[in-house]
């Protein structure tokens, strides 16, 4: 009988403290404390916080505690509390040229401006399981380099940009939304509208899922939707934030944080209007999100097609379908809502087909589908 | 007596590159006017802005409406424009499954546009779409099958059928023996002639298939690069065309 | 009134309470539009009710009574969450008396008790457009209710017809508003449509994740599509209430053995308890 889930006030309670007990494992196990979180699960707190749309390691730590390690659950949680944060109003646009960098690689020229800086990266390692971790040592302490990174780190869409072969930038002449006058939209205010402008697909993408922006990012890369992408430039380290209260009429650095940028550069054959030329795409992500900020890029660009007059057939450029299914906080709400009861309608159901048998003298009855 | 369709001026300009250039003519009630031309000449470009699909560039298209006599199609408003797709036109797309809907019966699919203009006598509404499969020779026991099932010849008559359960008035057909076996081509060319000739039906048709046009259209524009070049009664385009493309166009088809 | 440390009364800032109160006096003033709202994330999850503890928090105040089902049940784990919810971060009074409640906030189902003025019906909805089967692109549905293109939505019913000799829609049984808007009544079962029609309470419709607000002002006629010559009609059951005996309310049907043995009562479990005292009282 499915009495279960009428059970009440006390069964809940009981199923929370249950839930905290497993949480909380073995007693004899020392309790994780959310600096060990934040230092030694940093990628989780990274992602954690760029699809909860809050930039703090703390909190996002204590999420991914709270969790029980299931990131979904933990953007979730980040979000709920987002929500009754007041606000206090915008930022200035940060600068990712004046990047203070920490990894910068560009897989569309051998060398640039400002050198490419490997930086943290599991790319290269080979995949072993690394059993010395498992017996807690120190990692070799890594080798400083001769002479710091350039403080000049153009970004390479900018070096293309001074040939006119890419397309100029949104903020140089994006859409009207795009301006200093108008600032961009915000859809956790305003629900979101289709089309949408690129500054509210942005900054959906920005909260989408991983994975889901993975899945569809590589559905262009294999036929579904073909961009001819070169990871023009990916760079991660650090940018202050600056912003301007309205009684002080000018901007103040509030503080730095981390961000990984990528800037696809795609081929783009022209049109009548448009000679040919590169055309962007971008992601940016909070912390070091490398995979998600490349997704995000291609999937921003390949949503670009209507705009650029591509053929539009695929689910990767199909706006409505990207946009409306990449929030995991939204479907994994209404995928686990089927947890609910259902019997008021299931019954409807019964008992609609309980009487088609009865007015079907065999019940095998063919019927087409 | 207004002519059905008044077509002035119209031109659609896809950037820089020509879709249709400056195509004038009228359309009487009861006249099938046939567009030939090679793929590629404008024809489908011209059939989307008559019907009201693709807003043209420059020009107008006039309809003479049942209620107001002549008006604008792309001046009136889109509520208007719905109702005269769905009720006084029909259009036969080259690609069945583009104009029926596959995953409901067929007499779903006739009985669809009575329900848009606001039928709601169940028996009434499938009384009406089993006569009309049976007008398109189709048999009335495959009512409640899916198109899916259906052979290509009958997902066309089954478009047809859709199309004409409301009497309307004008009915544009893209290529619609496109895509059929020659045997199938023909039955469905011979219903067409039937039912255009029966329901006193103006017609445009667009096809590349001459014998289609001679078969099916009092009159015929021949276009080429988004323009008309040649413009006439059937027989006297076909049989003595003027203009050299025309010229090719029909020696093309009597040497294979 | 006491509410949550740290939170404001209802959960909700007074800021997000006007924006969505504004919603939904334009749903009011256009009954059965479905009004976008900037629906708010919210500690409980997408699916699970967001919509209807929105709009329950914007118009809730603290000398309010609310009740809250689910599947007609007070004491069903979803229902026990949402009061409790608002009971910690509003300080409201609870009832589970339909009578007695100047707020119902429900998932699935209409209370059997007759509402009445001055009460409002909150329902969570999950997906708000009625012509979502038929057309999943949101910008081609608002082209098809600011037409009132609603024809392709009788295909369907014909299909019902055609296959099954009848109409074969259960729940979730789409409505025509004030004879304007097409509606999707959240999955009801459609034994309680005909509740929806001209009811003298305000009826009003959240849908969190997909963002839409709409509305059933008092006295507001409802009607559920049909076909003149097959007529819209509710569910009905052979057996009556196997508690209070009663054969005019939505029955649930419980399974008590493996061998097929299963008994009905009444999916309202205020109005089952409600039966089953007047007859004890009756009968001492």
């Amino acid at each position: 009988m499915y009495v279960a889930v009428k059970g009440g006030e006390k069964a809940i309670d009981n199923a929370h403290r249950l839930m905290a007990e497993e949480r909380r494992g073995d007693p004899a196990v020392p309790e994780l404390g959310l600096d060990q979180i934040a230092e030694q699960l940093g990628l989780a707190v990274d992602r954690v916080m760029t699809e909860g749309s809050v930039h703090d390691r703390e909190l996002a730590a204590l999420a991914v505690k709270q969790a029980q390690g299931d990131l979904v659950e933990a953007v979730f949680l980040l979000r709920a509390y987002r929500t009754t944060l007041p606000r206090f109003g915008g930022s200035e646009p940060i600068d990712t040229a004046a990047m203070a960098i920490r990894r910068r690689i560009s897989s569309a020229f051998k060398d640039l401006p400002g050198g490419q800086v490997l930086g943290p990266t599991y790319d290269y390692t080979h995949r072993l399981l690394d059993f010395t971790l498992a017996a807690e040592g120190t990692p070799e302490p890594a080798a400083l380099a001769e002479q710091p990174v350039e403080a000049q780190m153009p970004r390479v869409a900018d070096v293309l940009g001074h040939e006119g072969l890419i397309e100029r930038s949104v903020e140089a002449d994006g859409p009207a939304n795009a301006t200093a006058e108008e600032p961009p939209g915000d859809l956790t205010r305003q629900p979101l509208s289709f089309p949408a402008g690129r500054d509210l697909r942005l900054q959906n993408l920005a909260r989408g899922d991983e994975g889901f922006l993975l899945a569809l990012a590589y559905s262009s890369q294999r036929g579904y939707g073909n961009t001819h992408p070169f990871a023009g430039e990916i760079r991660m380290g650090d940018v202050t934030v600056e912003f301007a209260p309205e009684e002080l009429g000018f901007a103040v650095e509030i503080g730095t944080i981390t961000v990984t940028e990528c800037q696809m550069i795609n081929q783009f054959k022209g049109s009548k209007d448009v000679p040919p030329q590169f055309t962007r795409g971008y992601g940016l992500t909070f912390g070091q999100s490398e995979r998600k900020a490349m997704a995000m890029a291609l999937v921003d660009r390949s949503l670009r097609a209507g705009e650029l007059g591509e053929d539009a057939v695929n689910p990767v450029q199909d706006e409505e379908f990207v946009l409306a299914h990449s929030d995991n906080v939204e479907a994994s709400g209404f995928v686990q809502h089927l947890k609910l009861p259902h019997y008021v309608d299931f019954q409807s159901e019964l008992e609609l087909i309980r009487r088609l048998r009865a007015a079907t003298p065999t019940a095998d009855r063919e019927t087409a589908e | 007596m207004n002519p059905l369709l008044t077509v002035s001026g119209l031109t659609r300009m896809y950037g820089n590159r020509v879709g249709c250039r400056d195509v004038s003519f009228e359309l009487w009630p009861g006249g099938v006017m046939g567009i030939v031309g090679e793929s590629g000449s404008g024809k489908s470009t011209l059939l989307s802005c008559l019907s009201a699909r693709l807003e043209p560039t420059a020009g107008r298209v006039l309809y003479d409406t049942r209620e107001d006599g002549p008006v604008d199609i792309y001046a009136m408003g889109e509520p208007r424009r719905r109702m005269l797709m769905r009720t006084d036109w029909g259009i036969v797309h080259q690609n069945p499954r583009d104009g029926l809907r596959m995953g409901v019966s067929a007499g779903a699919n006739v009985g669809e546009r009575l329900m848009a203009v606001g039928a709601r006598h169940y028996g009434e509404i499938r009384a009406q779409a089993d006569d009309w499969l049976r007008k398109v020779e189709i048999d009335g026991e495959r009512i409640d099958d899916l198109p899916l099932t259906f052979s290509g010849g009958m997902l066309q008559r089954l478009q047809i059928a859709r199309n004409l359960v409301t009497h309307p008035r004008l009915v544009f057909m893209d290529e619609p023996t496109g895509g059929l076996d020659v045997s199938v081509q023909a039955r469905l060319l011979d219903l067409l002639r039937r039912l255009v000739t029966d329901l006193g039906l103006a017609a445009i048709i667009v096809t590349h298939d001459l014998a289609v046009a001679r078969l099916l259209a009092h009159r015929l524009m021949v276009m080429r690069r988004g323009e008309v070049v040649e413009t006439g009664l059937t027989d006297q385009v076909l049989d003595d065309p003027h203009h050299p493309y025309t010229q090719l166009l029909v020696s093309s088809v009597l040497q294979p | 009134m006491t509410s949550a440390p740290g939170y404001n009364f209802a959960y909700l800032d007074e800021q997000t309470k006007r924006m969505i109160r504004r919603a939904i006096l334009k749903a009011v003033a256009i009954p059965g539009y479905q009004v976008p709202f900037g629906s708010r994330e919210m500690p409980l999850p997408y699916g699970w009710g967001t919509g209807g503890i929105q709009v329950t928090a914007a118009v809730i105040g603290p000398e309010d009574r609310l009740k809250v089902i689910d599947q007609g049940a007070d004491d069903t784990t979803n229902a026990v969450s949402i009061r409790r919810f608002f009971a910690r971060t509003a300080g409201v009074a609870t009832t589970e008396r339909t009578a007695a409640a100047t707020v119902i906030q429900t998932r699935h189902r209409i209370p059997e008790t007759p509402l009445s003025e001055g009460q409002i019906l909150v329902y969570q909805v999950p997906i708000p457009e009625p012509l979502r089967w038929l057309e999943p692109r949101e910008t081609e549905t608002r082209k098809m209710h600011a037409l009132a293109d609603y024809g392709a939505m009788h295909v369907k019913l014909y299909e019902d017809i055609a296959r099954f000799g009848r109409i074969a829609t259960t729940y979730d049984y789409p409505v025509l508003v004030n004879g304007r808007y097409l509606m999707r009544p959240s999955p009801i079962p459609k034994f309680d449509n005909p509740k929806m029609n001209m009811n003298p309470a305000l009826q009003l419709f959240g849908a969190g994740r997909e963002k839409r607000i709409y509305a059933v002002p008092p006295y507001t006629p409802v009607k559920s599509l049909d076909f003149e010559d097959h007529p819209f009609e509710i569910q009905s059951w052979d057996q009556a209430c196997a508690l209070c005996g009663g054969t005019d309310s939505f029955l649930d049907e419980v399974v008590t053995d493996d061998r097929g043995g299963r008994i009905y009562v009444c999916s309202d479990t205020h109005h089952c308890a409600t039966r089953r005292d007047a007859v004890q009282e009756a009968a001492e």
